[in-house]
């Protein structure tokens, strides 16, 4: 077949590119594939999970440190957590995780709030404290059933 | 129909070929032997299935029942390695079907390419050989669609004959051409056939080249065939064929007398 | 019509449609088969990189830039109302790298490279090309069909992350530079919100797929063309309308089977 010097270059220099740009939205634009991988599992209990989902992000004062891997039922039905935490971070024996929210309606994630101990968390152990999600809507559930008992807005603001 | 004794050596045979197209019959036991060294022409009115027979000496179509044999192969048995056969043929076809895509240098160098193992220099030089042969100077950069009607048949010509084949087929190669460059496809089929010995199968309406060209002819009537150098048959008695070679004399006379008229 | 014509008609049809993809499945396994089976058309596979994905550049990038400056500006009108628009960069980048992304640049490269694929291959059936080609022994599978087929499916994924890149680009020029977003928020929201596996590696299978799709029904409407200018035409236009078609309804499957989590 007949060789075309400047069109196979074009060509050339357009897979190129194009490798690259498939390169460039695999590993830069979303999250990187392979920044947890080797991390420690570690699993904690909830009352109420309510809004956390699988693959949700875990926190240590807003820093990432690791992602929800599967949620389900322990056998006395609470909401069992396990997380997969970045290998770098040692956590005391005491630490404590909270379900939050970013912003007002946004995304659960978990957050971790250090304890003081000097006993660290071994990959595969239950953290033992634990807050549960608050769910908004009960919340503004028991609000509303106050106004309700109490009568009008502003009496209840001024008590 | 007409069963002649092959006294002549028969370079492709067709043996009760019959061919038929969604349900239109084309060939009924079609039979008849192409000989050897010689020109051969198949006439015909338009849908007698000129272009069909050619198609199936390739092998490109197989037939419903019969034999074509090519150089003692049989094309319609699927244990004969076409390859092998088509590698004896070279075929011109109506349009050229040069690729679009190729320069005529490239196309002309495909087959050396994909069948041979010539370096690049004996391809070019074998390309250029053709090339000078069909009287074609300056034209292995150019495309396809860059030649004229009368240049683009003679690449062609030097595309079919490239591999030096022993047969060579021609589809319609008078077709659409001006005087000039009719004349000059006639002088290289005949070059062709004289010098190198190939057997030519050329399909055409055109009576005239046919009967300076042909050392036989090939009727194609619906239903049957008639078969017999082209002076015999133009005197034929048989009034189809009679009828056939008239018709096309009436276009001649009608012709003279516009001619004339003007 | 009577009901009973009104069933055969039915089943006729239905006849068709099997016969159809069954002579697609073998024309898919025939030119996979060429693809890998030597001889191998390195440089004919780089041609057709050439023609459907360089000569496609332009109308992915431009596209891809203008729907990515309707989904930034469409995007912030709606989520500034709820003053969310710091998730501007997870809108667009979701609907560009799950949807829009794989899918309009199938719909594109369709119009542009699939149309011409499948008209340059049905022009030469009508002239013959694809015989001549037979004539010589190339098989048309192993030198038209399978560089065609194949660059079309390697071609897709990387035009559909150019479409993708143009498209943040668009929603970036709109969102950061027009609407003043902050650069940080914009891109944070979109980098964590589009996960590797299934948001990315959806995407990829989706091209791949529809590059296969795209290529495939080219090929195969070129290839099987009836030989007049008429053929031609309407292999082009049926090309792109079932192409299109399915693409979006294999979207549909892919985006339902693959299961995107929310």
């Amino acid at each position: 077949m007949s060789r075309s010097p400047l069109r196979d270059l074009i060509a050339g220099v357009f897979v190129v590119i194009g490798l690259a740009a498939v390169a460039f939205l695999a590993f830069r634009v979303g999250e990187t594939p392979f920044e947890h991988r080797g991390g420690f599992p570690l699993f904690a209990t909830f009352d109420e999970v309510a809004g956390l989902k699988d693959r949700a992000p875990v926190d240590i004062a807003g820093v990432r440190v690791g992602r929800v891997t599967s949620i389900g039922l322990d056998e006395n039905y609470r909401a069992r957590v396990a997380m997969d935490i970045d290998p770098k971070v040692e956590l005391p024996a005491d630490t404590s995780a909270s379900i939050v929210t970013s912003g007002l309606l946004g995304d659960r994630y978990i957050s971790l709030q250090l304890g003081g101990d000097t006993e660290i968390l071994k990959p595969g152990e239950e953290i033992g404290f634990t807050e549960s999600a608050v769910v908004l809507e009960r919340l503004l559930g028991k609000f509303a059933g106050n106004f309700g008992s109490t009568g009008e807005p502003s009496k209840t603001e001024g008590q | 129909m007409m069963d002649r004794p092959a006294s002549f050596d028969a370079h492709v045979r067709f043996d009760r070929v019959h061919m038929a197209f969604d349900g239109r019959t084309v060939f009924d036991s079609l039979s008849c032997a192409f000989p050897r060294g010689r020109i051969t022409v198949v006439l015909g009115g338009s849908g007698s299935g000129k272009s069909t027979l050619l198609r199936l000496i390739g092998g490109l179509i197989q037939p419903e029942a019969g034999r074509v044999e090519v150089a003692g192969h049989d094309v319609t048995d699927p244990h004969t390695s076409l390859a092998e056969v088509r590698s004896r043929i070279g075929m011109l076809f109506q349009h050229g079907a040069l690729l679009d895509s190729l320069s005529v240098f490239d196309n002309l160098a495909l087959p050396l390419r994909e069948h041979t193992d010539l370096d690049r220099a004996a391809i070019a030089q074998a390309v250029r050989a053709q090339l000078d042969a069909v009287g074609l100077g300056n034209v292995e950069g150019l495309l396809p669609g860059q030649l004229s009607g009368g240049m683009l048949r003679r690449a062609a010509l030097a595309r079919a004959i490239i591999r030096s084949p022993e047969i060579l087929l021609c589809d319609e190669p008078f077709s659409g051409l001006d005087p000039a460059s009719l004349k000059r496809i006639e002088i290289l089929l005949t070059r062709i056939n004289r010098q190198r010995g190939i057997t030519l199968i050329v399909v055409s309406h055109h009576i005239a080249s046919t009967l300076r060209l042909a050392d036989q002819a090939l009727l194609l009537l619906p239903g049957r065939s008639v078969c017999g150098p082209p002076a015999a048959l133009r005197s034929s008695s048989d009034p189809e064929v009679a009828d056939f070679f008239d018709e096309e004399l009436d276009v001649e006379a009608l012709d003279r007398e516009e001619r004339a008229a003007t | 019509m009577t009901p009973v014509a009104l069933v055969r008609e039915l089943g006729f049809r239905a006849i068709r449609v099997v016969a159809e993809l069954g002579s697609m499945l073998l024309f898919t396994l025939s030119f996979l088969r060429a693809a890998v089976v030597p001889p191998l058309r390195p440089q004919r596979f780089v041609d057709e990189i050439y023609n459907l994905g360089v000569l496609s550049l332009v109308i992915v990038g431009v596209s891809g830039f203008a729907v990515g400056m309707v989904l930034g500006l469409q995007g912030y009108n709606t989520l500034v109302r709820f003053g969310a628009e710091g998730s501007l960069g997870a809108v667009v980048g979701l609907s560009l790298v799950r949807e829009l992304g794989p899918v309009l640049t199938a719909l594109l490269v369709t119009g542009r490279a699939g149309s011409a694929t499948a008209a340059e291959i049905s022009s030469m059936v009508t002239s013959e090309q694809l015989d001549g080609l037979r004539m010589m022994s190339v098989d048309p599978m192993d030198i038209v069909v399978a560089p065609k087929a194949i660059a079309m499916i390697f071609v897709m994924p990387i035009l559909t992350s150019l479409f993708v890149l143009a498209g943040l680009l668009g929603a970036y020029f709109i969102g950061v530079g027009l609407m003043g977003l902050d650069a940080g928020v914009f891109l944070s929201s979109l980098k964590s919100s589009i996960r590797f596996a299934d948001d990315i590696g959806g995407c990829y299978l989706k091209a791949l797929i529809f590059g296969f799709l795209a290529g495939l029904i080219a090929t195969f409407r070129g290839y099987h063309a009836t030989p007049t200018a008429a053929g031609v035409s309407a292999a082009t236009t049926s090309t792109v309308v079932v192409t299109s078609v399915a693409v979006l309804i294999g979207d549909y499957f892919l985006t339902a089977l693959w299961g995107f989590q929310i």
